[in-house]
This record gives structure tokens, C-alpha cells and sequence, in this order.
């Protein structure tokens, strides 16, 4: 399983991020319902970069539709991973340390900022829709 | 007459900020858990692979950071009164969020505590050695399976040699604050492999660093903690 799973996480995790990402279009179906879910996008932002930052030890936050198609923020341990909740992933941050290490050291924090600079937006989109 | 009078409000506004200050100073509390001192220099490890960079980092960052957040937390009222670090790590009803920053804070003394600069060497008239031979067949063998232990955990973790309460060493290992005294052993040896104990040095190559970390074993202290359970 952690094998399987950290396979899979990872390539998540690339698809998570593009260099041009970062901007989510207010147009975006994804960002309406982030809105409704989490009371703005902002907060929205607030609480995923939270779960991101507080995570103790290796693991994964994760950014997923539900069954009753809302978003939902979860986050695990290791090689966590949503699917066996029976959630459709949409969005990861890995924070292991391995991920921020070399560039960071120990300021988790930076890494996370980075990463919302980089975003996928049209990709999260793209699973947003599909599972609606 | 002005000037006497601008004088004496300024003194008096002086006497209020001055008396303020040290009622602030009076209720501000002092910190209860405190950073022990590293018991070698911040480069004593460098030659055999343990950099200034990471102590600096490990100690300094990480085993301070968690210090300053137990700290933070007892200052918040979320911490019992009374209870040593050990106590927080061993009680059923400390929050996770406490044992969390105990744990590691208890942790990495024992860990720094585990190595020494001139360490690596475990003499035969150990009487942990002898026992080491005598619980896992040979000293070879714990160290085959010590070393297999520490690079065979997922994730982050601590890998533990402790006494049991039949005076046998055991080989334990868990996540992330993971310590044994909750388990009822006596801890003598540590090894922490969450990944910022080597990837400034080894980045991805933990079995280097646990090669490093072996050849670094403060085998006196072990020796002392192992005596102390007789």
C-alpha cells in the first residue's frame, strides 16, 4: 500500500502544479464552489495552507469532492491518500520533509506559499468537473 | 515655573510606564522547559558526517522550535501543572498536540545524548555488550537489525534500543514522537530518521546516515543508561 500509494500520490502531487499556475479564475466552476464550501476562496486558502502547515510528521493534505459533491479538506499520514475514504481527490500538497528540505530546510511555510504560487488551477478544474 | 512643571509631568508619566513595565514583567511567566545544552560543539560530529549545517538546523530549528511551542502552550493553560516532560509523555491524558512537543523535545536530548564525537566503539566488557550478544545472538546481529530497523521505517520516526521489565534489550520503533518510556521500557539508544536528521547531508540516503549515526554511538552512555536499569 504505501509503495502504490506514494506512487500515486506523487504523480498527483506534479500534476498538482504548473509553472504558470497560481491564479484561480473567479470564471472557474471549482472556485464557485470553494466559495460556497469554505464561506470565500480566501478562507479557503487560510484553511488548506493551515492543515498544510500544522501536519505533524511526513504526509499529504489533500483538497477533495465528496459524495454529496462538496469540497473537502483531509490530510494523513506517510502515504495517505483520500481515495480509500471514498473521496475524488482534485488537489495535494505532499509535506513530507523531503519536498522542502533542500530548498527550505525546516521553513515548511515558505515551501507552502511556494506552492500556491503554483497551482494547477485548469487541472483541478478539469477533476472538479469530472466528478461532478 | 513651565519649565519645573513640564518637568514633573515627566517624571510622573515616567513613574507610570516604569511601574506598568514591571507589573508586565511581574505576570509574564517564565518559561517552563528550557533547550539543554548540546553536549558537543554544533561541527564535533562533521568528520564523520553529521555537519555543523544540521546541528544547527536540527538542534537549533527543530528541538528548539519545539521548546518555544511547548512554552507557548503552557503560557496558554493547555499544559499540566507539575508534570515533567516525562510525566506529559507517559500520561494516558495528555493531549496529542502536548506529546507531540514533549516527546520531542525529550526526543532529541536523548538523541544528542546518544552520540559522541569519539563514539562508535563498543567494547566486549560492555555489559551491554554482553547482553546485546546474548539477546540477539550476536553484537553483529543488533546492529544488523538496528540499522535494517532504521532503514526500513516509513515515514518519520525514532528507532529505539530500550531494557525491558525482563531486563532484555528490545528494538522498538514508531511514528513521528514515538517514544518507549509509554510502553514501559527504559530507553538506552536513539536514532531519529525523520528526514531533516540527514537530508542536508545524505538528502534521500538514510542508510548513509545511519552509517554515520553507528559510527558516532556514544557506547559510555549507553553502558551508563543500561546500568542505571540493573
Amino acid at each position: 500500500f504505501n509503495l502504490a500509494a506514494q506512487i500515486w500520490n506523487h504523480t498527483f502531487y506534479w500534476q498538482s502544479m504548473s509553472p504558470d499556475g497560481g491564479a484561480c479564475d473567479d470564471a472557474l466552476k471549482v472556485k464557485a464552489q470553494l466559495k460556497s464550501d469554505f464561506g470565500s476562496f480566501d478562507k479557503f486558502v487560510e484553511e488548506f495552507k493551515t492543515r498544510a502547515a500544522k501536519h505533524f510528521g511526513s504526509g499529504w493534505i489533500w483538497l477533495s469532492v465528496n459524495a454529496e459533491k462538496k469540497l473537502v479538506i483531509t490530510d494523513g499520514h506517510d502515504a495517505f491518500n483520500p481515495i480509500k475514504d471514498g473521496l475524488t481527490p482534485i488537489l495535494t500538497i505532499d509535506v513530507w520533509e523531503h519536498a522542502y528540505y533542500v530548498d527550505q530546510r525546516n521553513d515548511r511555510g515558505a515551501y507552502i506559499a511556494v506552492f500556491m504560487s503554483l497551482i494547477n488551477w485548469s487541472k483541478v478544474e478539469e477533476r472538479y468537473n469530472a466528478a461532478v | 515655573f513651565q519649565c519645573f512643571h513640564r518637568r514633573v509631568s515627566f517624571l510622573r508619566s515616567f513613574d507610570n510606564l516604569a511601574s506598568n513595565l514591571s507589573i508586565a514583567m511581574a505576570e509574564e511567566k517564565q518559561d517552563r522547559f528550557t533547550l539543554p545544552a548540546l553536549p558537543f560543539a554544533e561541527d564535533a560530529l562533521k568528520d564523520k558526517g553529521i555537519s555543523q549545517e544540521t546541528i544547527q538546523y536540527h538542534y537549533g530549528k527543530h528541538h528548539a522550535g519545539y521548546v518555544r511551542k511547548l512554552n507557548a502552550q503552557d503560557k496558554d493553560g493547555n499544559v499540566a501543572k507539575d508534570k515533567s516532560l516525562e510525566d506529559l509523555i507517559k500520561a494516558q491524558d495528555t493531549s496529542p498536540k502536548v506529546f507531540n512537543l514533549a516527546a520531542q523535545i525529550w526526543n532529541h536530548t536523548f538523541y544528542w545524548e546518544s552520540m559522541a564525537p569519539d563514539g562508535g566503539a563498543c567494547k566486549d566488557d560492555l555489559n551491554v555488550a554482553k547482553q546485546l550478544a546474548k539477546d540477539f545472538g550476536s553484537f553483529d546481529k543488533f546492529m544488523e537489525q538496528f540499522k535494517a530497523r532504521a532503514g526500513g521505517h516509513f515515514g518519520s520516526g525514532w528507532v529505539w534500543l530500550s531494557v525491558d521489565k525482563e531486563k532484555k534489550l528490545v528494538i522498538t520503533d514508531g511514528h513521528d514522537a514515538f517514544n518507549p518510556l509509554k510502553d514501559g521500557l527504559t530507553p538506552v539508544l536513539t536514532i531519529d530518521v525523520w528526514e531533516h536528521a540527514y537530508y542536508v547531508d545524505r538528502r534521500n540516503d538514510r542508510g548513509a546516515y545511519i552509517n554515520s549515526f553507528v559510527s558516532l554511538i556514544n557506547w559510555a552512555k549507553v553502558e551508563e543508561r543500561y546500568n542505571a536499569c540493573k
